[in-house]
């Protein structure tokens, strides 16, 4: 009898701080969901309104000329993008399967160990690396050394993911493939490597949506232009980096395309990570069996 | 010395003085084992008694774990398949392999599943037949034939087995080796996958792992017992007839496990 009294106080206790940490738990989700809905409608709010046709395919107006917009930001910022991915994909990857397929003994660990510090370097100090490589030395500014720059950004993350997604490949599949005569390059490109694949295209995407929003590195690489450029050897205009100088501009009218170009450049993340979001669900329905 | 050559003529695959190791652990010792042609060879025995690392060594994907080596003689129709010089990927097309669960590959239709060893550059045709062939001797056929192009992932655990068993025999192995091939299937998957073991030692020689005594008796021509000594280290305990083992074993250890006074 005592001991159902017991029981019966304690559950009351339970009761108690079950709710209280259940409360405690929903307002922390609240701050952290709220802030971020925070700032999406405030951009939202701010930026749409200058969105428009002319915004997104005319180059920039001088001060004083009304409308003009950031097409060749957004042409710049895909053509940058575009090389650093081309260049990030193929070393990432590659160390990607040396380290889950050879990953022991000391080089493959400092491997990893150099690429986490590399993730953990500041974008800027980065930026400030391409400079001093692509920059000085060729005493010109252009897109290929923004390219270099978001290369690095990205590496970390492709090489570690990529290593994940391909360990995360069952071993019995690997086995399986092996145990039918295939050698270990067809097993690993033929079984192992379509199996990882919605994994890798899931880190590809995030390391997209990283280094799309990044304007430090660009200061001293792509610099920007006022003109249509397509050649990766010159200076370029970058989306992000006309955000910051319209930002920090004293005109209105250049602000509120500030406010413009930062809305669009959350959009593009977010398209980006709804779709390493996508990739990720095939991934895990793929290695379900 | 000289029984061992007197039935090497019926057996295709033996074994001398086997160890297997996993880094500093040894997993398998001294083991010295026959397989006759074309019969069910089965290897019982309680958990961590090292009958699946036997088996792994047999078709060397032991070697493929970090650490793993080998000691000892494996002999394929006589020849030694450790020695340098020798191609694990030609021996492994030669001694198919189907584990304990079924592993087909998920991002391949069920038709590449079946052909994913088959020779490369036959005609699509050429490439139906050998699936057809391979899917039939694994009794599978008749329900995969409609949905060749569709993902194996959505085929019952039963029938992912049955891929498994086509895709190796498509190989054309002389030799199947089954790591406890119905361990994780249901009852009747596992009657139609006993069944099939039957019609293949008309074509195969199968050496198949379980733990299942009740399976072991039922599909086998030979049963190997084998069981872990004082330091973990798995050792065959005796080999025969699977009616004489069950019936009457010569060691007592053997008879303990049997009936069910261990493991």
């Amino acid at each position: 009898m005592t001991v159902g009294a017991l029981r019966y106080r304690r559950l009351k206790q339970r009761r108690v701080f079950g709710s209280l940490g259940t409360a405690l738990a929903l307002l922390c989700s609240v701050l952290a969901a709220g802030s971020l809905l925070a700032i999406l409608g405030y951009v939202v709010v701010q930026g749409v309104s200058a969105i428009n046709w002319n915004f997104l395919t005319q180059l920039p107006h001088p001060i004083g000329v009304p409308g003009g917009g950031v097409g060749n930001g957004i042409l710049g910022t895909f053509i940058i993008i575009g090389i650093a991915t081309a260049m990030a994909v193929p070393i990432g990857l590659l160390t990607g399967i040396y380290l889950a397929l050879f990953g022991r003994g000391p080089i493959p660990e400092a491997l990893r160990f150099l690429s986490d510090v590399l993730s953990g370097v500041p974008s800027i100090a980065i930026g400030l690396f391409a400079y001093a490589v692509l920059v000085a030395p060729l005493k010109h500014f252009s897109a290929l050394s923004a390219s270099f720059a978001f290369m690095m950004l990205m590496l970390p993350l492709l090489v570690r993911t990529s290593e994940q997604a391909i360990r995360s490949v069952p071993q019995t599949v690997r086995e399986g493939a092996l145990a039918l005569g295939m050698s270990n390059f067809r097993a690993t490109v033929r079984i192992v490597l379509p199996t990882a694949r919605p994994a890798i295209i899931t880190a590809l995407l995030l390391a997209i949506a990283r280094v799309t929003g990044e304007t430090a590195p660009l200061l001293f690489t792509a610099f920007g232009s006022q003109y249509w450029e397509a050649n990766p050897n010159n200076p370029m205009a970058v989306l992000a980096l006309q955000v910051f100088n319209y930002a920090i501009s004293p005109y209105p009218d250049w602000q509120a395309q500030a406010w413009a170009g930062a809305f669009l450049l959350v959009v593009a993340v977010f398209i980006l990570s709804l779709g390493a979001r996508l990739m990720l669900r095939r991934a895990m329905r793929g290695l379900d069996s | 010395m000289s029984a061992t050559s007197a039935i090497a003529g019926t057996q295709l695959l033996a074994t001398e003085d086997l160890s297997a190791y996993y880094g500093e652990r040894k997993a398998l010792g001294d083991v010295s084992i026959g397989f006759r042609r074309k019969a069910v060879t089965a290897v019982i025995g309680p958990s961590g008694c090292g009958k699946t690392t036997l088996l792994r060594c047999l078709n060397r994907i032991h070697e493929v774990a970090f650490d793993a080596r080998v000691e000892g003689r494996v002999l394929l129709e006589g020849q030694d398949i450790y020695v340098s010089g020798v191609d694990p990927m030609s021996i492994r097309r030669r001694i198919g392999m189907v584990f304990q669960r079924p592993n087909p590959f998920p991002t391949l239709s069920i038709l590449d599943n079946a052909l994913a060893c088959a020779p490369r550059g036959l005609s699509r045709q050429g490439r139906l037949d050998v699936a057809e062939r391979a899917l039939r001797s694994a009794a599978l056929w008749d329900e995969v034939k409609d949905k060749l192009r569709t993902s194996p992932l959505r085929l019952s655990g039963g029938q992912q087995q049955r891929l498994c068993i086509a895709r190796a025999v498509a190989a054309e192995p002389e030799v199947l080796l089954m790591d406890e091939p119905t361990a994780s299937l249901d009852p009747i998957a596992t009657a139609v996958i006993e069944e099939l073991m039957d019609s293949l030692t008309d074509t195969f020689t199968i050496v198949a792992v379980t733990h299942n005594m009740q399976q072991a008796a039922r599909v086998s021509d030979v049963t190997a017992f084998m069981l872990a000594d004082e330091h973990g280290v798995g050792r065959l305990i005796e080999m025969d007839d699977t009616a004489k083992l069950f019936t009457k074993p010569s060691d007592h250890r053997t008879e303990d496990y049997i009936t069910g006074r261990f493991g």
